[in-house]
């Protein structure tokens, strides 16, 4: 029993010193060799100065911008130091509220677009960090986007297209639009400033 | 079920099927010790541990396998609770964070001990590098290995003939760090960080919002700070070893926890590689391969038609919805369905398959909100941890689980045709049904009592962040998932709190090593029989026939357990939403 309780401290400590310290800074060299730009949280830089992380979202309710899903992270949404869902049940009214809030909020930023709004647009993400929105969802602002920019339809849909990455090998996962780069993409057009 | 769907969960339970053969005869090599070229590599590293931690590899009867799994566990909770009370005065600190509260500690210390990684907790904004290194990750791994030691040690169990001893502890824990689950995570970290996952001592990132945005109190906001870390090393073995435990709060629906479509594929299959691979495992070291596949096809049987329900519920999306004029219609443009708490790049399918997956397995991470699920949709996930974790289930813990149903099969079938019971040539005595008695019902007594005494205190009902019949669901996952070591939960309930940090812990601590120790001592009755041979009168345990009535008594357990308080919650709830 005695040699037993030794042999559980000294391997605690054993497998503490292998699992927990050479295991990661193992890991952490061979990452930042190989993939130094993933490694480092795949930040978009802009004249040297990190400008956003192409995995991590933004809010946007400017028309001019491409709209973010919705993020109940707190205290402000996509706070990237607190990353958080909403929680609400499928029948809970604070759902519905949210949901008919942002609506509400589309349908004043876009008057005259009658269309049904896809559901990613008016729903929080889980990570409330979500990049992305569906090419239904980028297809749904893409007009308010443009005439807020004064340009064309047309280079709106090539940027969209440029930003949209599909399934994998076509099967796996679900078609996304990366709305940060999207949006980086057309302020460096130069419209719409 | 749209074709997309079908294809999507085609695909995986297709590579995962593939994948059960390599890696389960390759660990029943390094269980059974027969000499591999791979030792080389390894043998250096597992003999240096032997010697620094004065392991000596003689063989243990039963008890003295319990006492050093439990002197091993109880230690290494004990070592995660110090850290995180210690964390600021320790390195890897740069974001300075203060020490956990004691009775958070508690908790999390016994989740990360008993592999079950339920966190009161959000990671990022809670725990130094260190303490995500130091006691997270090396209790990843630590508490896989002890599952799978403790299955081993059972498999030897059926293997041996008149013998006291069944294996020594720390070799089969080693080894199954070692050997099995360390080159797995090293090849898997790097291929998340290829896919984006982060890997990096650096302090958090600080970016200019393209857009300012304003916070709760209208104040507004330029900046947006990008917490990192080594996270890469973390989520390799937290999805190898089924712990699941989120480096971040949001777990596996972080973009840097889970980036791409391919990085969710593959720590989808992690999360039952190990459980799965070990049925054919079981079958090698028990010299009848049937066996082994015979678990895996009663295991599939549960797990399809559930994914099946948990797909189409989400597809259906939520009437409400579409009544406010919102498009959840599956087009080649959006998943649809409902994607409340579900990120664009998974969907419907790549969500549901994976609250399906991670609940099958006592893995317990979310790549999407369980608690924002259709009621049908989030039934599934608590079904799944109510049939006692053994789908698939922890590594070990889920395929010991499931024997100790076989266990139980062949009693009633012995009763029914009037037979001594028997498996794998032993017979099954009053002494291990007493004992498989006890592993399968401690965990509904603690499901249930836990549930009652929450519902009725006020520090229990003050967590609840849903009204109506979805708030008692989220107690009720809560108890579910604690006591089967799973770790998922209905976030929304507030479970930081000195009164749910406690019982839940307690919780898990006793689901856990409640069954362990009836296990172990099942290893050592039946180690000590002798082999009777097959005759006419031996009872098949391979055929469709008996996995067909494995399935029942597996699936009449739990729904007899469960059905009212399930009616309750979810059933009452999907009642409610259709109405």
């Amino acid at each position: 029993m005695l040699k037993q309780m030794r042999i559980a401290v000294q391997s605690i400590v054993v497998l503490t010193l292998f699992f927990g310290l050479l295991y990661p800074f193992a890991i952490t060299g061979l990452a930042q060799v190989l993939f130094p730009k993933q490694a480092n949280g795949s930040l978009i830089y802009k004249d040297g100065k990190p400008v956003g992380s192409s995995l991590i979202g933004q809010p946007f309710d400017d028309p001019k911008y491409f709209w973010s899903r919705l993020s109940a992270t707190g205290p402000m949404p996509y706070n990237a130091a607190s990353s958080s869902g909403s929680n609400l049940g499928p029948t809970n009214p604070a759902l519905f509220k949210a949901i008919q809030d942002r609506i509400d909020a589309l349908h004043k930023a876009d008057p005259d677009n009658k269309q049904l709004i896809p559901v990613d647009l008016v729903t929080a993400s889980g990570s409330g960090l979500d990049l992305h929105i569906s090419p239904a969802a980028a297809q749904y602002q893409m007009k308010r986007v443009a005439s807020a920019r004064r340009i064309p339809e047309t280079i709106v849909q090539d940027l969209i297209r440029k930003h949209t990455q599909g399934r994998f090998l076509g099967l796996l996962g679900e078609p996304a639009v990366n709305v940060l780069e999207l949006n980086l993409a057309l302020n460096n057009l130069g419209g719409g400033k | 079920m749209n074709t997309n769907n079908f294809i999507q969960c085609a695909i995986y339970i297709g590579v995962l099927v593939l994948l059960v053969k390599p890696l389960g005869s390759y660990m029943a090599k390094v269980y059974e010790g027969t000499p591999q070229w791979i030792d080389k590599l390894f043998g250096p590293i597992e003999r240096l541990i032997y010697r620094l931690s004065g392991i000596t590899t003689e063989e243990m009867t039963w008890k003295k396998y319990a006492v050093a799994t439990m002197l091993f566990n109880v230690v290494g909770i004990l070592v995660v609770y110090l850290i995180q009370r210690a964390q600021n005065h320790l390195p890897f600190n740069p974001m300075a964070m203060a020490p956990v509260s004691p009775d958070s500690s508690f908790n999390t210390a016994v989740s990360f001990g008993t592999n079950t990684n339920w966190q009161g907790y959000g990671g990022e904004s809670t725990m130094s590098y260190l303490a995500q290194m130091l006691a997270l990750t090396v209790q990843n791994f630590a508490s896989a290995a002890t599952g799978m030691a403790v299955l081993v040690a059972l498999i030897r169990g059926f293997v041996r003939k008149k013998a006291e001893t069944i294996g020594n502890f720390w070799v089969d824990l080693v080894r199954s760090s070692v050997y099995i689950l360390f080159p797995l995570s090293v090849v898997f970290a790097l291929v998340l960080t290829w896919q984006g996952v982060p890997q990096t001592f650096r302090p958090s990132a600080t970016v200019p919002l393209v857009q300012a945005t304003v916070d709760s109190n209208q104040k507004p906001v330029m900046d947006q700070i990008i917490a990192m870390g080594p996270v890469a090393s973390q989520i390799a073995i937290k999805q190898l070893g089924t712990n699941g435990g989120g480096y971040f709060n949001a777990n596996s629906a972080h973009p840097y926890e889970n980036p791409t479509p391919l990085s969710n594929f593959f720590e989808l299959e992690a999360i039952l590689l190990i459980a799965a691979a070990l049925c054919y495992t079981f079958g090698a070291m028990v010299k009848d391969t049937r066996q082994g596949w015979a678990l895996l096809a009663a295991m599939l049987i549960i797990f399809i038609p559930m994914l099946w329900l948990g797909v189409a519920s989400e597809q259906q999306g939520n009437p409400a919805l579409t009544k406010m004029g919102v498009n959840q219609t599956a087009s080649a443009l959006q998943p649809g369905g409902n994607m409340e708490g579900k990120e664009v790049r998974f969907g419907i399918a790549q969500s549901a398959l994976w609250a399906t997956a991670t609940t099958a397995a006592s893995n317990g991470s979310v790549n999407s909100m369980h608690d924002s699920f259709t009621p049908l949709g989030g039934l599934v996930p608590m079904v799944m941890m109510k049939l006692g974790e053994v789908v698939f289930g922890g590594v070990g813990s889920g395929l010991y689980g499931m024997l100790i149903f076989v266990l139980i099969a062949v009693f009633l079938g012995g009763l029914m045709v009037g037979r001594t019971p028997e498996y794998l040539g032993k017979k099954i005595e009053a002494y291990e049904i007493k004992m498989a008695s006890i592993a399968a019902l401690i965990m509904g007594f603690f499901v249930l009592v836990g549930t009652a005494m929450a519902v009725l205190m006020k520090a229990g009902l003050a967590g609840i962040a849903n009204p109506g019949p979805h708030g008692f669901s989220e107690i009720l996952y809560a108890f579910t998932s604690t006591a089967n070591n799973n770790g998922s939960a209905f976030a929304g309930l507030s479970v930081n709190t000195p009164f749910y940090n406690t019982i839940l812990g307690i919780t898990m601590f006793f689901c856990r090593y409640w069954i362990i120790i009836p296990v172990l001592a099942i290893a050592g009755s039946l180690a000590r029989k002798k082999i009777v041979p097959v005759s006419a009168g031996t009872l098949p345990t391979h055929t469709p026939l008996f996995v067909f009535f494995l399935v029942c008594v597996v699936i009449i357990v739990g729904a007899l357990t469960f059905f009212p308080a399930l009616s309750l919650g979810p059933i009452v709830e999907h009642l409610m939403m259709i109405g």
